[in-house]
C-alpha cells in the first residue's frame, strides 16, 4: 500500500532528518486492512533510526505528538484503530519542544 | 482538507458547528469535533473576547510581540495582527527577536522571524546577546561548561526583551504561549521546592537523556518530566491541562510571604527586586573570570553581590524565580 508518512516539529530529527517520506508498506499476514496500529509498528521498524521513545510510547505514539491521517486528527478516526487506504497522507508532529 | 482529498468513510463526521465541512479535530477544551475553519473563527474569537475584557490595549499602544520564530509566536504574531486589523484595536505592532548567539540553534528560527515580518508587514527589531552582553551564548557555555548555562541564557532573554521593547518605545510586549507550556509551568512552580530532590530522581533514572529535544544546551531535566506527565494526564482527560491552569490561576500567595518589590538596578537601570538586577550579577560573574556569581552555591564575592547570590541560592538554576510567584 502507497502511503505518504510525514515528520515534522523534530520528529524528523528521529528518521535522518527526512521529513517527507513516500513508503510502501504491506499488509500485515492475513490481515485485510492495515490499520494505525500496523503502521506505527511499520515506521518503528523501518524509519525510526534513533531515539525510539520519543516517538513510541507503548503501543501508541507518545503523548504529545500529534496525528493526522489526511489533515484530520487522528482521534476522530478511532486512533490505533483508523483503517488506511492507498495514497492516504498520514503527518506526525511533535509538540514536545520549544514554541 | 480539500475538496479533493478523499474523506475516510468510518470517520467522516461533521463539524458541530457549521454542520457542513468534515470535522478535523477534536478541541480539548470542549471535546467538540470541529472543522479548521471553524476552529480558526472560534479560536481568534475567544482571543479577542480576551483582550476585550481584559482590557489588554489601548488604541494607540505600541506593542512589542516577543518573536522566536517558533508556532506560539508566530501565532501569536499572526492572531495579534489579525485581530488589530478586523476590530480596529489602533495598536502598532513591532517584532521583537532575541539573537542568543547559538550557532545552529537560532539562525533557522529567525529566518522564520523574517518570513513573519514579510507576510504580517511588522517590522522587526533583532537584538543579540552580543549586542547587549558582548557575550554570545557560545562563548558563555565555552566559559561556564554545559551545566547551568541556562540561568545566563534565561536571565539574559528575559532582559533583553525589556531592552528591546526600551529601544523600539513600545507601550508593552506580548508573548505567546501555549496551554501545555503555562500548565507545565504551574506544576513547576509547585513543585519547586521539590525540585532538588526530583533532580536527583531523574538523574537516577537516566531521564535527562529526555530533555527538550531541539535546544542543544538543555540540562533542565525535570521540565521534560513535567511536561510528559502532564501529556500522560491529558491522555487520561482532556481537560486536564485547562485545570491545571485555572487552579494556577487560583492560587492565592499567603499573607505573611515576603514578596520581591520591583525597584531598578543600580548598575543598569533595568527593573529588578534586588541592588543588582540578575543580568548584571551574571554579567559581572563572567566579566570577573567568575562564572558561578549568581548560580547558588557560589560563596565570597563583593558584599552587594553576595547579598544577590544568597537570595537565589534557593532557587538554583529555575530561571531565576522567586518562591510563591506563578508568574506567567
Amino acid at each position: 500500500m502507497q502511503l505518504t508518512l510525514e515528520f515534522g516539529g523534530g520528529l524528523e530529527l528521529l528518521c535522518q532528518s527526512v521529513k517527507i517520506h513516500n513508503v510502501n508498506v504491506d499488509l500485515p499476514k492475513g490481515a485485510e486492512k492495515l490499520t494505525m496500529k500496523d503502521l506505527l509498528s511499520w515506521v518503528s521498524t523501518n524509519l525510526i533510526k534513533e531515539r525510539p521513545e520519543m516517538f513510541m510510547k507503548g503501543e501508541s505514539v507518545r503523548p504529545g505528538v500529534l496525528v493526522l491521517v489526511n489533515d484530520c486528527d487522528w482521534e476522530l478516526s478511532g486512533q490505533l484503530d483508523t483503517t488506511l487506504e492507498e495514497k492516504d497522507v498520514v503527518v506526525f508532529i511533535s509538540t514536545l519542544h520549544g514554541g | 482538507m480539500e475538496a479533493g482529498t478523499k474523506p475516510k468513510i468510518s470517520g467522516a463526521r461533521l463539524c458541530c458547528c457549521c454542520n457542513q465541512r468534515r470535522a478535523a479535530l477534536k478541541r480539548p477544551k470542549t471535546l467538540e469535533q470541529i472543522c479548521r475553519e471553524c476552529f480558526y473563527e472560534v479560536f481568534e474569537e475567544e482571543i479577542h473576547q480576551v483582550i476585550v475584557e481584559n482590557q489588554l490595549f489601548k488604541p494607540g499602544e505600541r506593542i512589542a510581540i516577543g518573536a522566536s520564530g517558533g508556532k506560539d509566536s508566530t501565532v501569536l504574531a499572526y492572531v495579534l495582527s489579525e485581530l488589530n486589523r478586523r476590530h480596529n484595536y489602533g495598536l502598532d505592532l513591532f517584532l521583537l527577536s532575541v539573537d542568543e548567539g547559538i550557532t545552529g540553534y537560532r539562525d533557522d528560527s529567525l529566518e522564520t522571524v523574517k518570513r513573519n515580518e514579510l507576510q504580517y508587514g511588522l517590522p522587526l527589531k533583532i537584538v543579540s546577546y552580543k549586542d547587549l552582553y558582548g557575550w554570545t551564548m557560545d562563548e558563555i557555555v565555552k566559559m561556564i561548561g554545559l551545566k547551568n548555562n541556562c540561568t545566563f541564557c534565561g536571565v539574559f532573554r528575559r532582559q533583553a526583551l525589556d531592552r528591546g521593547a526600551a529601544l523600539l518605545k513600545v507601550d508593552k510586549v506580548a508573548t505567546g504561549h501555549n496551554a501545555d507550556d503555562i500548565a507545565e509551568t504551574v506544576l513547576l512552580n509547585i513543585l519547586r521546592d521539590w525540585v532538588d530532590a526530583l533532580q536527583l530522581l531523574l538523574v537516577k533514572m537516566d531521564l535527562f537523556l529526555d530533555a527538550n529535544l531541539l535546544s542543544i544546551y538543555s540540562p533542565n531535566a525535570y521540565r521534560g518530566f513535567a511536561r510528559e506527565f502532564i501529556k500522560d494526564l491529558e491522555r487520561l482527560r482532556p481537560r486536564a491541562i485547562l485545570d491545571i491552569i485555572k487552579s494556577g490561576e487560583n492560587f492565592r500567595i499567603s499573607a505573611s510571604t515576603k514578596m520581591p518589590e520591583q525597584g531598578t538596578c543600580e548598575r543598569c537601570g533595568y527593573i529588578s527586586s534586588q541592588k543588582w538586577c540578575k543580568a548584571c550579577v551574571l554579567l559581572e560573574g563572567l566579566n570577573r573570570g567568575l562564572p558561578k556569581l549568581g548560580i547558588g552555591r557560589s560563596r565570597g564575592l563583593n558584599s552587594d553581590v553576595k547579598k544577590d547570590v544568597k537570595q537565589d541560592s534557593g532557587t538554583k538554576s529555575i530561571e531565576s524565580k522567586q518562591c510563591g510567584s506563578l508568574d506567567f
